[in-house]
């Protein structure tokens, strides 16, 4: 059988260049192409994505391809994938990544893995995965039995690789578009200001250690030094309703640089919340309480004294 | 509509030794975003009419969850159950659901969650559009039938859109579309008098054999992750000196900058 290799796909191109870095990683193990496809309105920047690491580019320019439409979108990946017949599919895992790719997968009779954390091939040149499940908290790693395998990944998963001045061969693809069955009448730009949790760099987090919902102004008053996000854990909001949203397997999962977990005893169900975090503080004064084995720093006190210590401390520095 | 029933996340247990998580024996429950999709139909039903049918594969302890789906006002429940097709994939439970939804007849629209939050994969409702040549609106957080059409509000990450669609259609909803109702003791009372069919993939004309062959991904293990982390305890004497060090601590990560 002839093997055409990888294919990667996202319309967001910055997530679509850290495809094709880890497509060109899979491709090479594999000794085989990698092609990428550029897909949109007036497209000039499909040279960018040889640069960084496609042997070949499918281009897709159509006006009817401005804006996003999963069954326009759906018919080119399928042409692409006839053209190329790769063993191999990655697609971002945005939101209208995660709409378009199962359908693909549906309509070739394939599976699909969804928002990979890692991915690499075995002997057998199936596709091999590393995902989060049960919620967050477990890792599952599964194989791909079908050809070709898919799967999907997460804006920021995988690094962009340096660009280098590789010549790749563009090829125009001729499509019959579908005029949508779903018709957009109305779309608004969303406003930057209100960045969510899951979006935030800083968050400081309450736990059961707050005694009433007042003593969170203790949380604002240090959000405020940081500008940090205010999280808390599922009691706090589910049970206690001093907040609306909470961190954890079944809520909000957040990558902050800086998660500052105050009076939170660290259940498996938080812990799946705070995984992506880069670092972890931890203030309790239960010295056996877990959330200080998943944290960077810990302090052991009594929050009602560490947080507006900690919050002087922080101002005087930043003055 | 579509609904999963998977293991109540906020009583998941960890075996230390493997690092395994512990299912058996963990209640169930309707997965919390399928239960909003459950009350949007319901809402929908309300305004409109129509006849409302809870599907769902699972087995014989899906019952209880199809039971309270019954009860929040669903007219039917169906379930598929097949001790051949425990542990399948997305793709072959797409087909099996595909088959139970021809099996049913016509309808207008199928509703279902954006993603189950045991496994996450959110591939069940678009797979489930392909296989029925259905148009998809996902990530909906606002939807209302106008004169046999579906107008709905989706969320994506940088824009909210206002889309229309002709049905039948299929709908995934956001867990924002919602708070679902708590059934009343006496809807509780009434739906034990519903109908609760079950169906295993023979009587849906499926072999559960080819069902399960066609299954392409295969789990290989799952595990708690191991958590690398610093693990500093700051000691002192003084609240002072503690909050001091920790400050440097910070500071010296270089995650205040930017």
């Amino acid at each position: 059988m002839v093997t055409k290799g990888v294919m990667v796909y996202s319309e967001d191109r910055e997530l679509e260049l850290q495809l094709v870095g880890k497509g060109r990683e899979l491709a090479d193990k594999l000794g085989a192409g990698l092609s990428a496809l550029a897909m949109g309105s007036g497209i000039a920047d499909a040279g960018n994505l040889s640069e960084y690491g496609a042997d070949r580019v499918y281009v897709a320019d159509d006006p009817r391809l401005a804006d996003f439409s999963v069954e326009t979108y759906r018919a080119v990946i399928l042409s692409a994938v006839k053209e190329f017949s790769p063993e191999i599919i990655i697609m971002g895992a945005t939101k209208r990544g995660k709409e378009l790719a199962p359908r693909i997968a549906a309509a070739l009779g394939t599976g699909c893995m969804t928002e990979c954390t890692s991915l690499d091939v075995d002997d057998q040149r199936r596709l091999v995965a590393e995902r989060l499940t049960y919620g967050g908290s477990s890792i599952a790693k599964e194989v791909s039995k079908k050809m070709p395998h898919m799967a999907t990944v997460a804006p920021r998963t995988f690094p962009k690789p340096p660009p280098s001045p590789r010549k790749g061969e563009i090829v125009r693809l001729k499509i019959d578009l579908p005029s949508p069955r779903v018709v957009v009448i109305e779309r608004r730009k969303k406003v930057k200001a209100s960045v969510g949790l899951e979006e935030a760099t800083i968050i400081v987090s309450a736990g059961r250690g707050f005694r009433n919902k007042e003593d969170l102004q203790l949380l604002e008053a240090l959000s405020g030094v940081l500008g940090a996000k205010i999280g808390c854990t599922r009691p706090v909001a589910a049970d206690s309703g001093w907040l609306d949203e909470w961190i954890g397997i079944s809520g909000r999962k957040v990558k902050p640089r800086l998660y500052v977990a105050c009076g939170i005893s660290g259940t498996i169900q938080h812990a799946a919340g705070i995984r992506g975090a880069q670092t972890i503080v931890a203030i309790n004064n239960d010295e056996a309480a877990g959330i200080f084995e998943l944290s960077d720093y810990g302090v052991v006190g009594d929050l009602y004294k560490v947080l507006p210590a900690l919050t002087k401390a922080l101002k005087e520095r930043s003055k | 509509m579509l609904l999963k029933d998977i293991v109540d996340l906020t009583e998941l247990k960890f075996d230390m030794a493997t690092r395994r998580p512990q299912t058996e024996g963990v209640k169930r429950k309707i997965s919390e975003v399928d239960k909003r999709a459950l009350e949007a139909a319901i809402q929908l039903k309300e305004k409109g009419g129509g006849e409302l049918i809870a599907l769902s594969m699972g087995d014989e302890r899906t019952k209880t969850s199809m039971l309270e789906a019954l009860a929040m006002g669903a007219d039917s429940a169906y379930i598929v159950s097949d001790r051949a097709l425990v542990g399948v994939d997305t793709l072959a439970t797409s087909l099996v659901l595909a088959a139970a939804v021809r099996k049913l007849g016509s309808f207008g629209l199928i509703l279902c969650g954006e993603m189950t939050l045991d496994s996450l994969s959110s591939q069940i409702g678009p797979r489930l559009a392909e296989l029925l040549d259905l148009p998809q609106v996902s990530y909906v957080k606002r939807l209302e039938l106008l004169n046999g059409k579906l107008r709905a509000e989706r969320e994506l990450e940088d824009t909210d859109e206002v889309v229309e669609v002709a049905l039948p259609a299929l709908v995934s909803v956001v867990r924002e579309v919602n708070e679902p109702r708590i059934p009343s003791l006496m809807n509780i009372m009434k739906a034990k008098k519903k109908p609760v069919v079950e169906w295993d993939a023979a009587s849906l004309g499926l072999s559960a054999d080819e069902v399960r062959a066609a299954s392409s991904v295969e789990v290989l293990k799952v595990e708690a992750p191991v958590v690398e982390r610093k693990h500093i305890i700051i000691k002192a004497d003084t609240v002072e000196e503690m909050v001091d060090r920790l400050a440097k601590a910070i500071l010296a990560e270089g995650i205040l900058e930017e």
